[in-house]
């Protein structure tokens, strides 16, 4: 037996994909969770297509997991992929184009015949070479056939036989990266606890595949990778959406509003509901509605009736509450609306990830209808700036639109947990005079007004969507609106106060900033630190808090000759920047593909900029 | 607690009331007020929503919390409300623009949720605000400014969407009978669940007249049929004409003709559980008819907010998780120890860094 290879690692990006119901998902989540408790820094990425089940070994049906660990802080699923698992000739197609150059493709070699070919498209026998992957390391193996010998005792039939197809490659892979089973063992016990025949076929096929490796050492390479040096403290993973619902419930507890949440599902933001609606525990109320418009609109009735009201959707969603986001506005009520953004527009690609709803949180209305707006930059950070969106909704009485996308939902990473002692307070604007009250009677610093709701003894008022004067009666007094449209505009430029001073990664002036904006930051830091290594006067400022701008936006952009605006749209923060932080030297790198950056096409965005 | 005895003044607002002389909005608000002081519901309890049209612009003239919402969405908007707070009392303000048309897909999904909420439709068959358009309950053929040859469509009946919706309560009244009107908008706070009372109110304005076949004090005993839980279903002059089923379907006969007596005659049941007669009822109209009035049905079922408070004090008794600490710290962590961690290179921190 020859030596096994042993290759040792700072990171290693691998690349689980096959068709939609090969349970790519689920081994690539696994194989993450695995890696996360040994210690790694991961980052995860699910690429999935909007067909639930597209026809079977076709390239429209792949569905792919992205995940990058390493034992150095990993903040990107990485550009490109070192292993590629693929279960099909398909899935090599659609995913070649994400391999890193010579690395690995592990595959079935079942599967590797004409007719699975000419599902993918393929015109000859031999798709590597019509894909032109030569110099990549190529590994068949008999996943299929070694699945059902591994199972031939048990009296499954084939259809239950191959569904465990991907524990094998899971095993596979687990002893490639040197991952003990012992997790996903618990995994598999907890999850199939009622189904003894199912825990009991998926462990041998897994210790198969992990024992076919082991075996076979020759051909695979093993590859080691060191826990990552990261704060210590208590950890779990977790993907935006769950973050998000998180961040929600905490605010309720630290404000001690209930949690109201108004929801309709939709693509990518349904989890948001889901993880809520399972925490009737800790008194959450969700509100499963109608459709798009009744989700906000409950919403708004909980938050008129004294609660933290929520409303979670995605882009064609976000655009249906638009007129109720306006009745929040008007009514000066707290409410947090959560745009999980993904490609647009119309339904646009429901599954991938884009920044195209930016103009429309901060201008989609009608009339002077402002907002505050947000935005998440990695997938648990979700969890704090949902925290801050309430905290403000609550404190400043007005909505707040919190901004994150598909590659934040869907991706995870290791977050260090905090304590609920260690959160900053929130103190809701709830009425207290009753002698004094009036709906629209204003606090002279912040220009919010004073919250009260029914059943509080002495405040009964009416609110609405007309506009109004101090005691809530209609009026339409010209003056009187416009010096309420002027305060409306002023009380959310008083939120400025609430959001920390924009700080720079890198030196505080030089040749150029790259600014970047909600969840390109794993990127776009990867990205500078790149460049700084190579010498290039490059820094970065990320944008959480869109409106209001940080006080020092346009001091800091003031120090570098060039201000390069990356995002994935074709240019909705930089023209919101020329326009509220003129006479820059602005320029642009936008990408609309339904992906995330890449650290490399930055990197050439940057270098072209720097040289121009 | 002690009695809490209003009178109407105590839910009048001080703002003044701005419906055009003659409009039957001015007696449907005298009969919520006046039912509203005798429930025994404290003041501070009472919310009123709505949505737009001339009826919405209620909550103004009401002393209590008023919310007047967007078009077509009060339903939601009260539905968040009650859920929020189980222990309002929820009045929803909406005519026949407001909820039959951009607010019929809430209307129909509250009455299949079955939210405690008392509704009242504005019947007027127009759009008054808008100055004169018809409505999805206008009749086929009726002229107005949008239709001037006439619509090419048909109404929606309100009580027919309450049946199909699997609806419990619904009743019907007339703004000008106050007698009435009062009864039905007492039972329709009193009833768990959604309370629909479809109003026919006269637009003095754009549709003067809309409802005369029906209310004209002439023919009123032969074209009214009132309808009470229990009670034979009586019309005409001296309670001598009344309904018996027949084949089917509804017929009307005459007490002491054809051998017909008291006894034929159905008696209604309102708390029957299946629709079918209840639907009879509602789909009964003029000529061959009289238009029933009163509280149609009226059913026990389950309660939404009720449900969703009892889920949740149900899941509270058995989770181990009652903070969010306990949340944070559940399922799969992992601890991490002191390892020699830096927070990003030197001058370019790393996200813990940022936040």
């Amino acid at each position: 037996m020859k030596e096994t290879k042993v290759i040792e690692l700072d990171e290693v990006a691998i690349r689980f994909s096959g068709d939609s119901g090969d349970g790519m998902q689920l081994t690539g989540t696994l194989f993450s969770d695995a890696s996360a408790l040994l210690g790694n820094d991961i980052a995860t990425f699910p690429d999935y297509p909007a067909e639930i089940r597209a026809p079977q070994g076709t390239v429209g049906g792949v569905s792919g997991f992205q995940v990058q660990f390493g034992k150095k802080e990993i903040n990107t699923p990485g550009d490109f992929a070192h292993v590629l698992v693929a279960m099909n000739p398909a899935a090599v197609k659609a995913n070649a184009k994400f391999m890193k150059p010579g690395g690995t493709i592990i595959y079935d070699e079942d599967t590797f015949d004409e007719k699975h070919f000419q599902k993918a498209g393929f015109t000859t026998n031999d798709p590597f070479a019509e894909l032109n992957l030569i110099d990549y390391t190529k590994i068949g193996v008999p996943v299929t056939s070694m699945t059902q010998e591994s199972l031939k005792d048990m009296g499954l039939d084939n259809k239950s036989i191959l569904r465990s197809k991907n524990m094998f490659a899971l095993g596979l892979v687990c002893w490639m990266f040197d991952r003990p089973l012992d997790y996903i063992e618990e995994y598999i016990h907890a999850k199939f606890s009622r189904k003894p025949l199912v825990v009991e076929s998926n462990l041998r096929v897994l210790h198969a595949g992990y024992n076919y490796g082991m075996n076979l050492q020759h051909m695979t390479p093993q590859y080691v990778v060191h826990p990552a040096r990261i704060e210590p403290g208590l950890y779990r993973n977790i993907n935006g959406n769950q973050a998000t619902a998180w961040g929600l419930l905490a605010a309720a507890e630290k404000s001690d509003r209930p949690l109201f949440a108004g929801s309709y599902p939709i693509t990518p933001a349904t989890e948001i509901l889901q993880v809520l609606a399972e925490r009737k525990d800790l008194g959450a109320k969700t509100f499963q509605a109608e459709d798009e418009i009744a989700g906000i609109t409950t919403a708004l009735g909980a938050s008129f009736a004294g609660h933290l009201a929520v409303t979670t959707t995605s882009g064609p969603g976000f655009a249906l509450k638009s007129e109720a986001i306006g009745l929040a506005v008007m009514a000066e009520l707290p409410l947090v609306v959560v745009n999980v953004q993904r490609g647009g527009p119309s339904t646009g690609l429901p599954t991938k990830t884009e920044q195209s709803d930016l103009l429309q949180a901060l201008y989609g209305r009608n009339g002077e209808s402002p907002a505050v707006v947000l935005a998440a930059s990695t997938p648990s950070d979700c969890f704090w700036f949902a925290f801050m969106a309430a905290k403000i909704a609550l404190e400043r009485m007005v909505p707040v639109i919190l901004l994150t996308d598909g590659f934040l939902g869907n991706g995870s990473e290791p977050w260090k947990v905090p304590s609920m002692a260690e959160l900053p307070e929130i103190t809701p604007r709830i009425a207290l005079n009753r002698e004094e009250y009036q709906p629209y009677r204003r606090d002279p610093k912040t220009y919010a007004r004073f919250w009260a709701w029914p059943g509080m003894e002495g405040f009964a008022h009416r609110i609405g969507g007309l506009e109004k004067n101090i005691s809530g009666n209609v009026s339409h007094d010209p003056d009187n609106h416009q010096k309420n449209c002027e305060i409306r505009e002023a009380k959310v430029q008083k939120v400025v106060d609430l959001v920390p001073d924009l700080e720079v990664c890198g030196d505080p002036e030089g040749d150029l900033l790259l600014v970047s904006w909600g969840g390109t930051f794993g990127h776009t830091i990867n990205t500078v630190r790149e460049l700084r290594k190579k010498g290039k006067k490059v820094s970065l400022a990320h944008f959480n808090y869109i409106k209001p701008l940080p006080a020092n936006t346009a001091e800091v952009f003031s120090k570098f000759k060039k201000i390069l605006v990356c995002e994935i749209n074709l240019g909705q923060f930089v023209a919101y920047l020329r326009d509220k932080v003129p006479g820059m030297a602005y320029y642009q790198y936008n990408k609309v593909k339904g992906l995330p950056f890449t650290v490399q096409e930055l990197e050439e965005a940057v270098i072209k900029h720097l040289e121009a | 607690m002690s009695e809490l005895k209003y009178t109407v003044k105590d839910f009048k607002s001080e703002n003044e009331v701005r419906w055009c002389p003659g409009c039957g909005d001015y007696a449907i608000m005298n009969g919520i007020q006046r039912v509203m002081a005798e429930m025994g519901v404290d003041h501070k309890d009472y919310a009123v929503i709505s949505g737009i049209g001339c009826s919405s612009r209620f909550p103004y003239y009401m002393s209590t919390y008023g919310f007047h919402t967007i078009h077509g969405r009060a339903t939601a908007v009260a539905s968040g409300v009650k859920c929020a707070n189980p222990s309002l009392n929820v009045w929803v303000i909406t005519g026949d623009g407001d909820a039959m048309a951009i607010g019929g897909n809430h209307f129909i999904h509250l009455v299949r949720r079955n939210i405690n909420l008392n509704v009242i439709v504005f019947n007027n068959k127009i759009y008054g605000l808008t100055k004169g358009q018809y409505s999805p309950t206008t009749d086929r053929g009726f002229k107005t400014k949008t239709s001037p040859y006439g619509t090419i469509e048909d109404s929606f009946v309100p009580g027919q969407l309450v049946i199909g919706a699997g609806g419990s309560f619904y009743a019907r009244t007339i703004d000008t009978n106050l007698k009435m009107s009062q009864e039905v908008y007492q039972a329709a706070a009193l009833h768990q669940g959604t309370s629909i009372v479809e109003v026919l109110q006269n637009c003095v304005i754009f549709n003067n007249g809309v409802h005369e076949q029906i209310t004209d004090p002439a023919f009123r005993q032969e074209r009214q049929l009132m309808l009470r839980h229990g009670e034979p279903m009586l019309f005409g002059e001296d309670n001598r004409k009344g309904l018996i089923f027949e084949k089917g379907k509804l017929k009307v006969v005459t007490i002491g003709e054809n051998g017909v007596t008291l006894d034929n005659i159905l008696v209604h049941d309102a708390e029957d559980p299946d629709p079918g007669l209840h639907l009879a009822l509602i789909n009964m109209k003029l000529p061959a008819f009289p238009v029933a009035f009163g509280v149609i049905r009226s059913v026990k079922a389950p309660v939404y907010d009720q449900e969703m408070e009892l889920q949740i004090a149900g899941v509270k008794k058995n989770s181990k998780i009652t903070c969010m600490d306990d949340l944070l710290r559940s399922g799969n962590t992992w601890e991490v120890k002191e390892n020699g961690f830096e927070p990003g290179p030197e001058g370019c921190p790393g996200r813990s860094a940022i936040l």
